[in-house]
């Protein structure tokens, strides 16, 4: 490959050649220099009609020496991370974890941040989670789940299972529910499993994808510190982007443990779990795919799995799914943009994707990211004709269907 | 042109609190400190001065903990200096206190503009700009929310209530009490936070907190009690707002 700075050089690199140059030095990044220019990821992204740059004409500007142009606009912050530019693109340039992700760096490094994204990360980097809440209170959400749950620097013994329960089920009201109700399956199926509680910092994935690689790294490192502890046989995670980061980003910091989204968890014990299920849910279900689950991992089998077994369940497809699922528009920082992406676009993907959900008249829009549940259901609020629909985590509607009483 | 900014620490409103054995002080066992809010926006103004006029900027604070990572971080946003304040602050200090030891360290930088925070959450006994401009015998002005130097002086916008703003001109040196910067914090990256952690040198002053300051005497501290005209509402979101619909009724409002 050509490295376009040599040490001849006098000057000293362009930012444009050092972001190029870059680039091309990260996996499959030597792709850029085939792009065609096709516009196919231009044309994909949800937000891409509302960027100066989308992913096709950032290159076109790259190889024009004008990257500067590109962080002088702000509309690199409508990128939602959602890996539909990559899955399509011909020339299989790794568009949402190259290119878009190191413009986002560059526009932090410039202090090109948008005030309610600043916010974020701030909390982020002084609380470890990015809802600024208190650390001490991480396992909060624990409280009164019976069997209690085991906090590993309590407990001091090793556990089958660590669960990295994730920012959104520890701390968002609405998600804590996701939590509960994967806790009450877990010990259903008595799964040996621990949480690391107030030792548990965010997976701090989306914060990269913003952009913020520092702190990734920082956070990162902390929650390596924290697994280091302690023994167990594997991670599982509420949330596909602390999957995503777990399985793909961690391991080149030297923090490498198997790790499973509890969706593929939970299916591999689908026939152990299918006796539980006795509860009948008598609905039309459609599923969204995860951007993190589905197209950045491939993993789109096992929810759909874990909702069949559930008795009484007809599962039905949105126009977009699996390989083309919308994105809930929570990805990359866009869930701490929600104003600023309002004020560029006057619409929510996430009220698109409610939309398609209402189209084939799902009873049920069933999600297994902990970003979704509290997007879609303000997202149904809105909706024309949405009063009805119901927004639930897959683990929701297993723990409904377990033969045990709600809490 | 010097700007020296001291900064202070409050206690981080996320944690609850409890009251000290004593009863006059908060459990410092279980507080944990946080950059004051209007202290960030003094140190943004003194680097968007600094941007503008080729001033050199002084960032001070007393010794507690996370000190040295907020000087770290003003270093990253792009303070020249740093200095460090040490004597048990730890323990809290009263507004009087903080400001007789930043009096006593201020003079030696030669400052023509010491910039603070205009008020911060636990100023029990006074606020600490217009308590240091009395001990340096500067002018002060507070409520500041933009600066710009002149010849010999400032000229600030003074904010007031209900709207309405002020420009002055003060003579310099002076104590300004910033309210907002001429534009919010801007994002500094960890990347470079954590470089300047590495680099940043950080000069460690000895310093002195008074034994009797002159600060007002804390009685007595405890957590607001409910009064008996209150009603406390219990229950579940749905209780509770069936509860409030009925008062609201009865109030005639509904």
């Amino acid at each position: 490959m050509t490295v376009l700075v040599t040490a001849s050089t006098t000057q000293p690199p362009t930012l444009n050649d050092a972001v190029y140059s870059g680039l091309q030095l990260i996996e499959n990044g030597e792709r850029i220099r085939t792009c065609l220019q096709c516009g196919t990821c231009s044309g994909i992204c949800p937000f891409g009609h509302l960027m100066d740059y989308p992913p096709g004409k950032m290159i076109a500007a790259l190889r024009a020496g004008a990257f500067e142009r590109v962080v002088n606009s702000d509309s690199v912050w409508m990128c939602v991370s959602c890996y539909a530019c990559t899955q399509v693109c011909p020339a299989q340039i790794p568009l949402t974890p190259g290119l878009m992700t190191r413009a986002k760096e560059e526009m932090l490094l410039a202090g090109n941040v948008p005030e309610e994204l600043q916010h974020a990360l701030q909390f982020s980097q002084r609380y470890g989670n990015p809802l600024g809440e208190s650390p001490r209170k991480r396992a909060a959400w624990t409280k009164g789940l019976d069997p209690p749950a085991t906090i590993l620097g309590k407990a001091k013994r090793p556990v089958d299972v660590l669960w990295f329960v994730g920012d959104y089920p520890s701390y968002h009201p609405r998600v804590q529910r996701t939590a509960r109700a994967l806790a009450k399956i877990l010990a259903i199926l008595d799964v040996d499993f621990g949480i690391l509680g107030r030792e548990e910092q965010s997976d701090a994935d989306s914060q990269r994808l913003a952009g913020e690689r520092g702190l990734f790294e920082m956070l990162a490192e902390k929650n390596g510190r924290a697994f280091a502890k302690y023994q167990f046989g594997e991670i599982i995670t509420t949330d596909p982007h602390a999957y995503n980061a777990l399985k793909n980003e961690y391991p080149a910091l030297g923090i490498s443990y198997p790790v499973r989204h509890y969706t593929q968890f939970l299916a591999e014990r689908i026939d152990q779990l299918k006796p539980h299920l006795r509860r009948e849910v008598k609905a039309r279900i459609t599923f969204h795919d995860p951007c993190y689950l589905g197209r950045a991992n491939g993993v789109y089998d096992e929810p759909r799995a874990l909702l069949e077994a559930i008795p009484g369940v007809t599962l039905v497809e949105m126009f977009h799914h699996r390989q083309t699922s919308l994105c809930c528009g929570g990805g990359g920082g866009g869930m701490w943009l929600d104003g600023f992406q309002w004020e560029k676009a006057r619409s929510r993907i996430s009220e698109w994707r409610v939309q398609e959900a209402i189209k084939v008249n799902a009873d049920i829009l069933a999600v297994a990211c902990p970003y979704e549940t509290p997007r879609f259901e303000d997202a149904v609020k809105t909706a024309a004709n949405g009063a009805h629909l119901v927004v639930k985590d897959i683990a929701e509607l297993l723990a409904e269907s377990l033969d045990i009483e709600e809490e | 042109m010097n700007i020296v900014v001291p900064i202070n620490f409050v206690p981080d409103l996320v944690e609850e609190f409890s009251i000290a054995d004593s009863g006059k002080d908060l459990d410092r066992e279980w507080v944990s400190l946080m950059l004051n809010e209007f202290d960030d926006h003094a140190i943004e103004q003194a680097i968007l001065l600094k941007e503008r006029t080729d001033a050199e900027v002084t960032v001070m604070a007393p010794d507690v903990e996370g000190v040295d990572d907020a000087l770290a971080t003003a270093s990253a946003r792009g303070a020249d200096r740093l200095i460090k304040l040490e004597d048990d602050f730890e323990a809290g200090a009263s507004k009087h206190a903080l400001a007789r030891a930043y009096a006593a360290a201020i003079p030696a930088l030669q400052p023509d503009l010491v910039l603070t925070g205009v008020q911060a959450h636990d100023d029990l006994d006074g606020t600490v700009g217009p308590l240091l401009a009395e001990y340096l015998g500067m002018p002060y002005v507070g409520y500041i929310s933009g600066v710009e130097i002149g010849d010999g002086a400032a000229l600030v916008r003074k904010e007031y209530p209900g709207g309405l703003i002020a420009e002055m001109e003060v003579m310099l040196p002076a104590v300004l009490g910033i309210q907002a910067a001429d534009q919010p914090p801007r994002y500094v990256a960890f990347s470079k936070i954590r470089q300047a952690m590495q680099s940043a040198e950080i000069t460690e002053l000895e310093a002195e907190i008074p034994e009797d300051a002159g600060a007002a005497a804390v009685v007595r501290m405890y957590l607001p009690e409910t009064g008996e005209r209150a009603e406390m509402i219990e229950g579940d979101e749905e209780e509770v707002a069936s509860r409030l619909v009925e008062l609201f009724e009865q109030a005639g409002i509904l």
